[in-house]
């Protein structure tokens, strides 16, 4: 047993490829090892600007010799069968063994296979793997890229170590021979040195000014640049994907602080640390009092004399960066947010949904009324039409232009700056959110309207083109933004999907076919949410009977527009499931249909799985079930059977509010006397009823299941006591109704028949 | 490196025009042909056909030489003491590609004054594309203290046509490298030469107009016509079978473009199919160039294949 060390030496790989690299590298080794029957230890992988390393443990000298067999035709077969088989065995038939299969002599073929040096094994896999290697993108180089079959590697590969124990194995890849010799620090050791193996490769380069463990210099970068910080009075601010990055960019570092000019502290905060981070890769710091210091580091990859000239350096390019930022912060407020958004005509947001400015004004449209419909309570109109109509100004600015990431936060900082009302500024610096799981949901009135009109709007243009999110594929973020609309919809007094899609569905529509008898007709369309069916139906309806562009483009409307509800459910499902929720909660909520209050829905959902925590939930279920097997048992479900035999179904209008009472009067049964537990079912269900029912009016689902609970006990006690198969034919119909009456009671609270338990 | 002409005393931190001098004695010492800059407008030395044109084709080309180039949009009056409308570059192209092409830079580095321990140096991913050349390659920044000094990039594709082989090219940001090695804020205090000629004397008037020009007062209807005169110049030369007057329409038709885009002329939805025009130029100048010699380059290297 020894140890492997293989080193791939390469001109600086970039920083985020590194990681990868490592996965992809051990990925490599293992398969090529287990493809060669080759045993070993623990396997690790590092990574520096300059090199992948792996180190295998317990490696063998040789594999085990291998014996396959492989059995053939019976003796006696056509010699035709034999030599196949014999063919594909790559044996020769005097090598064939003669055994006896159940009573019959059988050829068979017996290859063994003689175990290898690891040595050689290795010699072939270096290549191999270095060949298979997936970078995300790579090239050629030198003399051989005259050919465009000639290796590409992420930047040119520039040594191999290779070492099995103490021996080298040996192997060549593009000309690049495998050797003991490898580099230092590029500028601290700029020299060769030899490497004996696994067991001094670490720290030979660590004495030649390199740390070839990631996880290290990560370390060094995070603890040294805290301490460079913290011995200036200030505060890192920490930002592990910097870590990662500078670790990535140097094989020595060496955090140094350094200070800019006080008076660039005038521009945004998010801007300076932005512009330190991504152009130069700095890490900021905080003063003691939280607020951002006029400091920034860097890290280098020397240890040098005198660090100041590097810090110096530095600071230089910096100040140039932030001067830019200060002019772009101080041009872009020469102009009102509101004159900014008038350029957003020249930025297309698709081709088939207009440009920024139709957007902006659509998004105005719906937010308003989700302002005035008192939607999103508190919403004062005409600030949200406000905040609406700027929202997407700052695209438009030199900033944004320079800092994408920053939009919404710089329109929210101009607009303080030419004193709009706060409310608006919010709703323009946050109305991008949530834009993903774990991000902050607004829940500051104006911004909830702005944020959700817009992506509603996205949601059903999308839709609307046809452009649906399909498996992996979603270019557009519309899953994001309908997990978005149900996290927003926390703030919303209601959200009456089909409501709010016909309205956007107008805005989308536009003014141009305002006079349009089809999109009035559409319209009353989108408004009727028995949606799915007829809007399918309809456009089969306009393809069929219409011809030409138009009706396909008609037709596709209403295509796209059937899929939303199924996707919005989707989603609804998986937003919910992610929080938590069981998901044949989830169904049992759905399964009622007819709900498309998404806020009604959801405080539904998490009643019931409140209830269900509970012991008068889950012994109310368990009653459910067994009320609903007797009535499945006795055929007393639908319609069918009772419209067989002429009978009127006390049931089949019992969702029906002006039905109930006559429902209920019926649910008494006739003129016997009723046992004292069916008795106390039935005034159980004169009480919960109302009360369930009056609950749910309220939205209040809380006591709708609290109305239910009630119902516990007595359909205990009714099981307990009363014999439903009753040999008297009325009453048993009289108690089968009355449990129908049950399930019909509970039904109306949730499909308890979905709920698993 | 001992300097070739080690009778001259140069010291590269005391002026531009000796740093650029230390650069061209050290490339030539490695084999360059050192060249004169193009005579005609272009935006990047990448354009110049000893770059362009020569990264195609199995024949192995070492050169080097400075680039004046035009950014139009980047003119900012002479009142910003980094950004010019006209800058140089240096250029030098290897192919194909030497095995210590890192080395020989980071060793012209210290002929003009920088020395590695005690400036940072680093090499960061930065991947080169040009859409309008069809050409991209894969490469670094290269930081010195957080500056970007170097463009450092193997050419992978040039006209819409793989390299064979693969020319490193290395563009070094002269300007700013002088005012880090002179120590010096603002691009017009640079000391030209060690006679107390600044930057600023020779180049300061010269932005001012450059840029009133630039963006103000070009004829913007002479420049479409001149737009689409070189564009048809183009197709001719292509017809005729002459790629390097083609090229030099091609070079003509993209300033002309950077300077309507100045004058602020062309709209976004136009933008692009203006770039796709100089894009089809350029690569029909390569088309054809690659045509033109793909039998002699076959014949003298069998191993190449066009």
């Amino acid at each position: 047993m020894t140890d492997f060390l293989l080193e791939l030496r390469s001109e600086e790989i970039p920083a985020r490829m590194q990681a990868g690299a490592r996965t992809d590298l051990e990925r490599l080794f293992r398969e090529q090892m287990k493809a060669a029957g080759v045993e070993h230890g623990d396997v690790s992988v590092w990574s520096t600007p300059r090199r992948l390393a792996l180190i295998a443990k317990a490696m063998p000298e040789r594999t085990e010799a291998v014996s396959e067999e492989a059995k053939g035709p019976p003796e006696g077969a056509p010699d035709q069968a034999v030599d196949g088989f014999c063919n594909k065995n790559g044996v020769t038939r005097d090598q064939l063994e003669v055994r006896d299969v159940k009573g019959r002599p059988t050829y068979f073929a017996v290859k063994n296979i003689p175990g290898r040096d690891v040595k050689d094994v290795l010699a072939e896999a270096i290549p191999a793997i270095i060949r298979a290697f997936p970078w995300p993108k790579s090239m050629r180089w030198g003399d051989a890229s005259i050919s465009t079959e000639s290796l590409r590697w992420v930047r040119p590969l520039s040594g191999i170590v290779a070492i099995l124990g103490e021996d080298l194995v040996e192997c060549e890849v593009h000309g690049v021979a495998s050797g003991f010799a490898t580099l230092g620090h590029r500028f601290h050791h700029p020299g060769e040195i030899t490497i004996g193996g696994s067991d001094d490769y670490i720290e030979k380069l660590r004495a030649c000014h390199v740390i070839v463990d990631h996880e290290e210099r990560q370390g060094m970068v995070r603890q040294q640049a805290e301490t460079a910080a913290s011995a200036a009075g200030l505060n890192l601010v920490a930002d592990e994907g910097l870590v990662i990055e500078n670790a990535g960019l140097t094989e020595w570092p060496v955090p140094l602080l350094g200070r800019f000019d006080e008076s660039y502290l005038d521009v945004p905060p998010e801007v300076i640390q932005l512009t330190a981070r991504t152009n130069q890769k700095y890490f900021v710091c905080n003063d003691a009092a939280g607020k951002l210091a006029n400091a920034f580091i860097c890290t280098a990859n020397i240890t040098a004399d005198d660090p100041a000239v590097i810090v110096d350096g530095n600071r230089k390019v910096l100040a140039a960066r932030l001067s830019d930022a200060r002019f772009f912060w101080e041009v872009d407020q020469k102009t009102k947010l509101a004159e900014h958004a008038k350029k957003l005509e020249r930025i297309t947001f698709h081709e088939k949904l207009g440009t920024v400015a139709d957007k902006v004004q659509r998004i105005a449209k719906l937010a308003r009324w989700l302002a005035e419909e008192g939607v999103v309570p508190g919403a004062d109109p005409d600030m949200t039409e406000m905040a609406a109509l700027l929202c997407k100004a700052d695209l438009v600015t030199e900033m944004v232009g320079e800092f994408p990431e920053l939009q919404g936060l710089m329109g929210g900082y101009y607009a303080r700056a030419e004193g709009l009302p706060d409310a608006v500024a919010d709703a323009i610096r946050d109305h991008y959110k949530p834009v993903g799981q774990g991000d902050d949901v607004p829940t500051a009135p104006v911004t909830v309207a702005v944020s959700l009109a817009d992506k509603l709007d996205t949601l059903v243009g999308f839709f609307l083109i046809g452009e649906f999110p399909t498996g992996s594929k979603d270019p557009f973020a519309l899953r994001r933004a309908t997990l978005a609309i149900i996290a927003l919809s926390a703030s919303c007094h209601n959200l009456r999907l089909q409501k709010a899609i016909s309205i956007s569905v107008g805005t989308h529509l536009g003014e141009e076919i305002v006079a349009d008898e089809f999109r009035q007709h559409f319209i009353i369309y989108a408004c009727d949410f028995e949606w799915t069916e007829k809007l399918i139906a309809e456009a089969r309806n306009i393809a069929e009977n219409l011809s030409g562009q138009l009706a396909a483009t008609r037709a596709n409307w209403f295509y796209g527009l059937a899929k939303i509800p199924e996707f919005f459910a989707d989603r609804l499902k998986v937003q919910q499931k992610e929080a938590g929720v069981r998901h044949d909660l989830i169904d049992a909520v759905f399964a009622l249909g007819g709900e498309d209050d998404l806020v009604r829905l959801l405080a539904r959902v998490k009643a019931l799985q409140s209830f269900m925590e509970t012991g008068d939930g889950t012994n109310l279920l368990a009653g459910y079930k067994r009320a609903a097997n007797i009535l499945k048992k006795e055929g007393f479900e639908g319609t069918d059977r009772i419209a067989r035999t002429g009978e009127e179904d006390p049931l089949s209008l019992v969702d029906d509010p002006d039905v109930g009472s006559i429902v209920a009067e019926r649910g008494k049964g006739g003129d016997y006397e009723r046992e004292p537990a069916e008795q106390a079912l039935v005034d159980a269900l004169d009480k919960a009823e109302p009360a369930a029912n009056a609950a749910i009016e309220d939205e209040n689902f809380g006591s709708a299941m609290a109305a239910l609970a009630s119902l516990r006990v007595p359909i205990d006690t009714f099981f307990d006591d009363v014999t439903v198969n009753d040999e008297n034919r009325m009453k048993r119909t009289a108690r089968l109704a009355l449990l129908a009456r049950f399930v019909a009671a509970v039904h109306k609270v949730a499909d308890f028949s979905r709920i698993e338990g | 490196m001992s300097s070739p002409n080690s009778s001259v005393v140069r010291d590269p931190a005391k002026s531009f025009q000796d740093m650029i001098l230390c650069l061209h004695d050290f490339w030539s010492a490695k084999g360059c042909l050192v060249l004169q800059p193009y005579d005609m407008r272009m935006g990047a030395g990448t354009f110049h056909p000893a770059t362009t044109l020569r990264a195609l084709g199995p024949e192995p080309w070492n050169a080097a030489f400075v680039q004046p180039c035009r950014r139009p949009t980047d003119g900012r009056y002479g009142e910003n003491p980094n950004r010019l409308q006209h800058y140089y570059q240096y250029q030098v192209i290897l192919k194909p590609s030497p095995p210590q092409i890192q080395e020989w830079y980071l060793d012209s580095l210290k002929v003009i004054g920088i020395d590695p321990l005690k400036h940072d140096i680093r090499f960061v991913e930065d991947d080169w594309e040009s859409p309008t050349l069809g050409a991209w390659g894969l490469g670094w920044e290269v930081w010195c203290d957080g500056m970007e000094v170097t463009q450092f990039t193997y050419f992978q594709q040039m006209g819409g046509f793989d390299c064979k082989p693969v020319a490193g090219e290395l563009t070094y940001g002269l300007e700013r490298l002088a005012m880090y090695i002179q120590g010096v804020d603002n691009v017009y205090d640079l000391a030209f030469n060690t006679q107390g000629v600044s930057y600023g004397d020779v180049f300061l008037e010269n932005e001012r107009q450059m840029s009133t020009w630039n963006f103000e007062v070009a004829d913007t209807d002479a420049l479409f016509d001149l737009f689409r005169k070189a564009s048809a110049e183009c197709r001719l030369c292509l017809e005729k079978g002459l790629p390097i007057p083609a090229y030099e329409q091609a070079i003509e038709a993209s300033h002309v473009f950077n300077l309507l885009q100045a004058r602020g002329v062309i709209s976004v939805q136009e933008r692009a199919s203006y770039m796709a025009q100089v894009r089809d130029l350029a690569r029909g100048s390569c088309e054809a160039y690659m045509a033109k010699y793909s039998v002699q380059w076959a014949a003298a290297y069998p191993e190449w294949v066009a």
